[in-house]
């Protein structure tokens, strides 16, 4: 993934309301209807969201005669919390790394000097 | 042993590692300017570590490419500035993903009986490229987001695709 999508990805999981658009997702797909009912903003409020959501790679839509149904598509997910375990997860394991290394350089002299 | 922590104020765009090592610091310098030493430990183990240029002088360059299992690559690179010493290493920082989003890195090696505390200072141009680079969710505002995020993600696993 690149960052302009990743960055999409993450802009677009910041706001309550689409998180909790993609966890109804999950059940199955949603017409902007269905989805609207249960939080109390409007239906274009939602269809801007969808828009969003859409625009980061999180959903696809498709037609179903006048609906247009909302899918959730989970590899971007995906990709994203790999990115996002990263920067304290990458030093982390570098470091645990890092002291098996010196103590192998360490007993290596040890022995050496011997 | 040592627990990593990791700093990231709101408000200023730098992030801040420290790191202490049963280690004395001769050896720690060592292992961050030996290229065949730091490719022994710099980054997770599920990638490979391609060290590509390590020219550890005032001016010279380094690069190296993280590759994952699905054969993603990952590139870095940047620029010592000043010689580097025991005494700190300071340097450019660019992921290739990101070009132009250059941070400016300073590591301290200080030494307490034997004992030998890593600290990193890097200093991002935005807050928005600082935040980027973060994003793994150790910033506090954003933990709440991402644990309902893990929630989500915790359900997500097996269903789809």
């Amino acid at each position: 993934m690149d960052t302009d999508q990743l960055s999409a990805v993450f802009g677009a999981l910041a706001d309550p309301t689409r998180r909790a658009i993609l966890a109804r997702l999950i059940e199955g797909d949603l017409t902007v209807g269905e989805l609207t009912a249960p939080f109390g903003v409007s239906q274009p409020a939602i269809s801007r969201h969808l828009k969003v959501l859409e625009g980061a790679g999180l959903i696809s839509r498709s037609r179903r005669a006048t609906a247009r149904l909302s899918h959730l598509e989970a590899e971007p997910l995906r990709e994203a919390t790999e990115w996002l375990v990263g920067y304290r997860e990458y030093w982390d394991e570098s470091y645990e790394r890092l002291d098996e290394l010196l103590a192998a350089l360490q007993s290596d002299q040890q022995k050496g000097s011997r | 042993m040592g627990t990593t922590q990791v700093t990231a104020e709101p408000g200023v765009p730098f992030i801040d590692v420290t790191r202490e090592f049963d280690a004395p610091r001769e050896l720690i310098y060592r292992a961050h300017t030996d290229p065949e030493l730091l490719a022994q430990w710099l980054g997770p183990r599920k990638y490979t570590m391609k060290i590509d240029r390590w020219d550890v002088r005032d001016g010279g360059a380094w690069r190296f490419v993280h590759r994952d299992a699905e054969g993603n690559e990952y590139g870095f690179h940047g620029v010592f500035h000043g010689t580097p010493s025991p005494d700190g290493i300071v340097q450019t920082f660019e992921f290739e993903g990101a070009p132009g989003h250059v941070s400016l890195e300073s590591l301290k090696l200080e030494e307490r009986n034997g004992r030998t505390v890593v600290h990193t200072h890097s200093v991002y141009q935005s807050m928005e490229a600082r935040d980027a680079m973060l994003q793994g969710g150790m910033a506090d505002g954003m933990n709440e987001g991402y644990d309902r995020l893990d929630e989500l993600l915790a359900r997500l696993g097996a269903p789809v695709r």
